[in-house]
């Protein structure tokens, strides 16, 4: 990809052409929300214009439509990330996703879903691991978990550098661990994860694996069976698609064993006033109306970035993700957390501007039409670690160009002149 | 005047990094005790703005109706930190009448959203943050310290 094809891009998102406070809108805040393009405007609109029916209920046409339609975007969605279509559960957001396993395992926990749920059931002397790198969406859930069932939420600490200690991880990671949760690409340092390292030492202990894909699956190719994770979690919004609807992935043999977490209507087969049975995956697990002009939306959001092409996506934004460090290595007092120049990372990059708290460098920023994300990220655990209480995060995507780089690193480096820091000020 | 220099005036800049009354604050239960042998009635609030993290922490000391001493810590934007520490010049030696007023004054001022223009009599220099009413998202920024003291003085009537 070139410039010259981003202009081209550009032009299906009607929300870039704008004036922000008197300039051009440069959106670099895409990790926190990406924008949508025409299609997928489109895809929502002609939904509730021609199709709009409840799913999987009713015999009539257009019902019959919108289950059609809905299920296609299941199978589109699927097939996006390798997975089979069975094993796509929607959700309303990553973060329900993961919220989705943590009560299921916690039902488990209580006996729920019988003895083939007992491989889900946790309690004390059981060890739950996550990373230091956490969103905070991938370390409540399980901090509850671990409340809830008596089991010890353990972690992997985080480098200097940003990276995972992985000789610490093997001390971590051990004989009492039955699930292990991570972050496939840390939303602040940019940091890819070795997954295959890592799903080597859960196997190895034999404990299951959550991915947090939130910020790979927009950005890079991703093939949850060859990366062997027994979930996956990621978020439309982040994917051009609309806020409301997150995807779960789970290995079809898991999802048949696990119970459910919310329960009600399209979840079951028969009911009596004492109990309940309930449907195979994925619909034992996505009670109650659904989000369908979301999930046909968020289709036609796979279909905006198959047609573009993942590798060129990936490549395009590991461009932009250099042409940040390396920018950012020239501005007197910035600090980028993470690894700098030359290690591979996402198109995003997070710094700290000496002396000039984030909010006032957001501020800034704003004033000349930039927008990028200030504070902790969802992330306080991993600031405190790199010893910030907060940063102010440029991400990119498809649809950003070098010039938008260039001029967010031109005007962060205005910024601590004047906020009247001499550059190289230490807090 | 660009609208961000007039958000970041040059006080406010200044108090960002002066930071008057900034202080580690020793423990409440002692300055607590130490002030009620003297007559003073010592409270402290501590206020968190979560959508960026702001945080300070204000101590007020109150001795027969006027506000005697203000001392805080925190960590977050200029406009919080400034704020904190022009709040400390501005009511330090006022009534808690007075006090009181002026914070109502700069309450309503801070949410017209740029509609009223402070009053430099009443504010004195809290009138710096006028340009801030016109960033709804900032008006937080700089009514944290406020809203601590508030809550300190109401603390210190309680006792």
């Amino acid at each position: 990809m070139t410039n010259i094809d981003v202009e081209r891009i550009r032009n299906d998102f009607p929300v870039l052409h704008q004036t922000v406070n008197g300039h051009p809108l440069t959106y670099l805040d895409s990790g926190a929300t990406s924008q949508n393009p025409i299609s997928v405007l489109e895809a929502e609109q002609e939904y509730y214009e021609q199709r709009n029916a409840a799913v999987h209920r009713g015999a009539h046409t257009l019902a019959v439509e919108a289950t059609e339609a809905f299920e296609a975007a299941r199978e589109k969605v699927a097939a996006f990330v390798g997975a089979e279509t069975d094993e796509i559960v929607w959700t309303s957001n990553a973060t329900e996703a993961i919220n989705l396993l943590a009560y299921s395992f916690s039902n488990a926990s209580l006996g729920l879903g019988g003895p083939p749920a007992r491989r889900f059931s946790l309690g004390s002397g059981d060890e739950i691991v996550v990373t230091e790198m956490e969103h905070h969406a991938n370390l409540i859930p399980w901090q509850q978990l671990a409340l809830r069932t008596g089991a010890t939420l353990r972690f992997i600490p985080v480098l200097d550098d940003g990276s995972l200690d992985l000789l610490a991880a093997a001390d971590v990671v051990g004989q009492h661990t039955r699930l292990l949760a991570f972050t496939h690409g840390s939303n602040v340092t940019g940091i890819i994860n070795p997954v295959a390292e890592l799903v080597a030492l859960a196997r190895k202990v034999g404990a299951l694996v959550v991915l947090d894909a939130c910020q790979t699956v927009p950005h890079l190719p991703v093939d949850v069976q060859a990366l062997d994770v027994d979930f996956a979690v990621f978020s439309g919004h982040k994917m051009l698609g609309p806020t409301g609807i997150g995807v779960l992935f789970g290995k079809a043999e898991l999802l048949a064993d696990m119970p459910p977490f919310l329960t009600g209507g399209s979840m079951i087969t028969t009911v009596n006033m004492q109990a309940a049975e309930f449907l195979a995956p994925p619909q034992r697990f996505e009670a109650g109306t659904q989000r369908i002009s979301q999930a046909i939306a968020l289709a036609a959001a796979v279909d905006y970035l198959s047609e573009t092409g993942m590798d060129r996506v990936a490549a395009w934004e590991a461009q932009l993700g250099q042409r940040l460090v390396a920018g950012l290595a020239e501005i007197g007092g910035v600090r980028l957390l993470g690894p700098g120049v030359g290690v591979e990372r996402l198109g995003l990059a997070a710094v700290d501007v000496a002396g000039v708290h984030a909010h006032d460098v957001g501020q800034f920023l704003d004033d000349a039409g930039i927008a990028v994300r200030v504070g902790h990220h969802c992330a306080q655990p991993l600031h405190r670690r790199l010893g910030v209480t907060a940063s102010t995060r440029a991400s990119t995507y498809l649809y950003n160009t070098t010039d938008e780089v260039d001029l967010f690193l031109a005007t962060l480096a205005e910024v601590a002149p004047f906020f009247g820091v001499s550059a190289g000020a230490t807090r | 005047m660009s609208d961000l220099q007039s958000l970041y005036q040059t006080i406010i800049l200044e108090h960002s990094k002066e930071r008057h009354g900034a202080a580690t604050l020793t423990p409440l239960a002692e300055a607590v005790s130490r002030g009620a042998a003297t007559g003073l009635s010592v409270a402290e609030s501590h206020q968190i703005n979560t959508t960026c993290g702001d945080e300070v922490t204000l101590r007020v000391s109150i001795a027969a109706g006027t506000v005697t001493d203000l001392v805080w810590s925190g960590e977050g934007c200029s406009i919080s930190q400034a704020s904190a520490s022009i709040l400390t010049d501005t009511l330090r030696g006022l009534s808690t009448d007075e006090a009181r007023a002026l914070l109502d004054n700069f309450r309503e001022m801070l949410r017209s959203r740029g509609k009223i223009e402070p009053d430099e009599e009443i504010l004195g220099d809290a009138a710096a943050f006028g340009g801030v009413s016109r960033y709804p998202a900032r008006v937080k920024c700089a009514m944290l310290p406020w809203v601590a003291f508030e809550a300190a003085l109401i603390e210190t009537e309680s006792r």
